[in-house]
């Protein structure tokens, strides 16, 4: 992997400023996405995904901020932008796609007018060129009917037309990165893989990085080049999706793999990671995985492992491959 | 959407129907005769029977009300007791002032009411906020007349700076308008405010975000519509609620209109002008919520298409 870095997260953290306490959600993730590859980022609920690409986006609202790191997109630091600058990369230069298709556009104006909003913002064109780059994109991306289809109200199309206006929306620009925040969760597992198989065939035609935020193991395998593992806002194990499946090494991520019900053995119950993820306001002393690790030692419980590389592309953040590589 | 507006209407007949009914039997419930408050107490009977029999008052009341209602269908709404005029005329002379004060208090209302709400939404929970709901809230709670009241005292009696009654220049105007708009100045307030928050917190406020637009671009682009819808409903119910909240303020600062007209009525116990007055505030509400009801399904496009 030493294709040129288009996005570069280094040492990202995002605190919560709760009445309790610092909540640290995003704790030093650092991330890179090579231009034209699918990243997947994967993770329980409250693991910090999401609000690792917020934090991107600079869409982190209050008590929540951005206290630590750079993120730097094709070479230039984004991390301290005013809004104004702010505003001109965001849905330009790296968009984002949400989970929640239903509710993810504005109910009062039809679907069209609102990607059109987007060109309209960042370039120099025409409204009705604006809506033929709408038309086009809403055919890209298997939008049935798209000239009829941009006069329509989100409460007209079902969900999985209203991710792929979603999807049109993010792309309309041709950004560099899109973050795709569980994109499919909400819909039908049939929609799923075709929602799956547009992104990366729009990823391959517009050299567009995807930083694909899920909690399916399954999509990880199905479309992401390299697979972030994160528990409560720290990476735990990052490595080339096939390195990541055949030497699986954090026992977290040994865990989630476990948990993918398998047609071919006979389990009388499903695999479980016993426990919840922990209260990131009173995250134990040592590893935060600790409490729930059937490996942990005596160490694990007082010292906080780094992350340690245990092959060419492949690093852990567990003492037990301390000093391996 | 027509045969919406035909249905409405339809709707709309027997409400009025029923508001006739009801004043034109509480009138004549009430103690007392309207001739003898008229002459005094003290006049020979055979004259009060012989009036009495001219003004109609000695038919059955089921006669009485059929003819008004026929006669109402026409326009006549009888004679005013007092003024021995055309009440249909009386309410039309003093139908302007009533208008222009409403419309005054409504341009108050909505004015300060929006532009109050959306700062503090924007501002939330900071200095101009509070404040700005402060006042919302003393709006709110105050009753008509006293707010009428204290602002006569203070700013036309204390402070001379407006006189204290009539409705003969845009000075004198003020004061009623503001006396009559400040309550729905404070619930349109309230309102935008409540919703614009709430609105701020859904999902494609997050897009909008995400996809360049400036934090204003968000506001005005995408919440306020949202935000504002039932606002809109409300500010056109309000006009007719104005309408009628204008009489206790006509009273107050003694403007010539149509609550002043029937605040004397209810004093002098001058019937027709009574029911005229109140027959035609009712149409005025009635059509103001037809209104609303009917500008909420142009501006939401989930209610014009369930039509």
């Amino acid at each position: 992997m030493r294709e040129s870095i288009v996005l570069d997260i280094k040492d990202l953290k995002s605190h919560f400023f709760t009445a309790k306490g610092v909540a640290p959600a995003v704790d030093g993730v650092s991330i890179q996405v090579p231009a034209g590859k699918i990243i997947g980022v994967v993770g329980e609920s409250g693991c910090g995904k999401s609000m690792t690409a917020m934090s991107v986006m600079g869409l982190l609202r209050y008590p929540g901020r951005v206290v630590g790191g750079t993120i730097t997109l094709d070479g230039r630091d984004i991390t301290h932008l005013s809004a104004k600058e702010l505003s001109k990369v965001r849905g330009n230069e790296i968009s984002m796609i949400f989970q929640e298709p239903m509710t993810s556009l504005n109910p009062v104006y039809p679907v069209g007018k609102q990607v059109r909003e987007a060109i309209l913002l960042h370039q120099k064109v025409s409204k009705a060129e604006a809506k033929e780059r709408v038309v086009e994109i809403f055919r890209a991306v298997g939008i049935p009917e798209p000239e009829k289809r941009y006069y329509n109200y989100p409460h007209q199309l079902s969900g999985g037309l209203r991710q792929r206006v979603m999807i049109g929306m993010a792309m309309v620009c041709r950004p560099k990165v899109m973050i795709a925040d569980e994109p499919t969760t909400a819909l039908d597992v049939t929609i799923e893989a075709q929602i799956l198989r547009l992104m990366k065939k729009l990823c391959e035609e517009q050299g567009t990085s995807i930083i694909l935020i899920t909690h399916n193991m399954g999509v990880v395998a199905e479309v992401c080049d390299y697979v972030y593992v994160m528990y409560a806002g720290k990476v735990m194990e990052q490595a080339e999706t096939f390195e990541l499946f055949d030497h699986t090494s954090h026992p977290y991520t040994r865990g989630l793999l476990n948990s993918i019900p398998r047609l071919d053995e006979k389990a009388r119950r499903l695999h479980t990671i016993e426990g919840v993820v922990p209260n990131l306001l009173h995250l134990p002393e040592g590893c935060s995985f600790c409490t729930r690790c059937s490996e942990a030692k005596k160490r694990c419980f007082v010292e906080r492992p780094d992350l340690y590389q245990v092959g060419e592309e492949h690093k852990v953040r567990c003492f037990q491959y301390e000093g391996e590589a | 959407m027509w045969s919406r507006v035909g249905k409405r209407i339809a709707i709309s007949i027997p409400v009025l129907v029923g508001v006739v009914l009801a004043i034109f039997v509480m009138l004549r419930i009430v103690p007392g005769d309207p001739v003898t408050t008229m002459l005094g107490e003290h006049v020979n009977p055979a004259v009060i029977e012989k009036i009495s029999r001219e003004m109609g008052l000695d038919q059955p009341v089921t006669v009485q009300f059929f003819q008004y209602v026929f006669h109402a269908l026409q326009g006549d709404f009888g004679t005013s007791y007092r003024l021995n005029r055309n009440v249909t005329g009386i309410i039309l002379d003093a139908f302007p002032n009533t208008v222009k004060l409403s419309l005054l208090a409504a341009v108050v209302a909505w004015v300060i009411g929006i532009v109050a709400g959306i700062v503090a939404a924007v501002r939330q929970n900071r200095l101009l906020d509070r404040l700005f709901m402060g006042c919302a809230l003393m709006g709110v709670s105050m009753p008509v007349f006293m707010t009428a009241l204290v602002l006569q005292y203070v700013f036309a009696f204390k402070l001379k700076w407006f006189p204290v009654s009539g409705f003969d220049s845009v000075k004198a105007m003020i004061l009623p308008a503001i006396a009559l708009g400040w309550n729905s100045a404070g619930s349109i307030a309230r309102m935008t405010r409540s919703n614009l928050v709430e609105v701020m917190q859904n999902d494609y406020i997050r897009t909008a975000r995400a996809k360049g637009l400036r934090e204003h671009g968000v506001i005005v682009g995408h919440a306020l519509k949202n935000a504002m819808l039932p606002v809109v409903t409300m500010m056109v119910l309000q006009i007719s609620s104005m309408l009628s909240g204008a009489v206790l303020t006509e009273s107050v600062f003694g403007v010539p209109g149509i609550g002043r007209l029937a605040v004397n009525a209810i004093e002098t116990r001058d019937m027709p002008l009574l029911q005229g007055t109140v027959v035609f505030t009712t149409i005025l509400i009635i059509a103001g919520n037809l209104a609303a009801d009917l500008l909420y399904n142009v501006l939401d496009p989930r209610i014009r298409e369930g039509a």
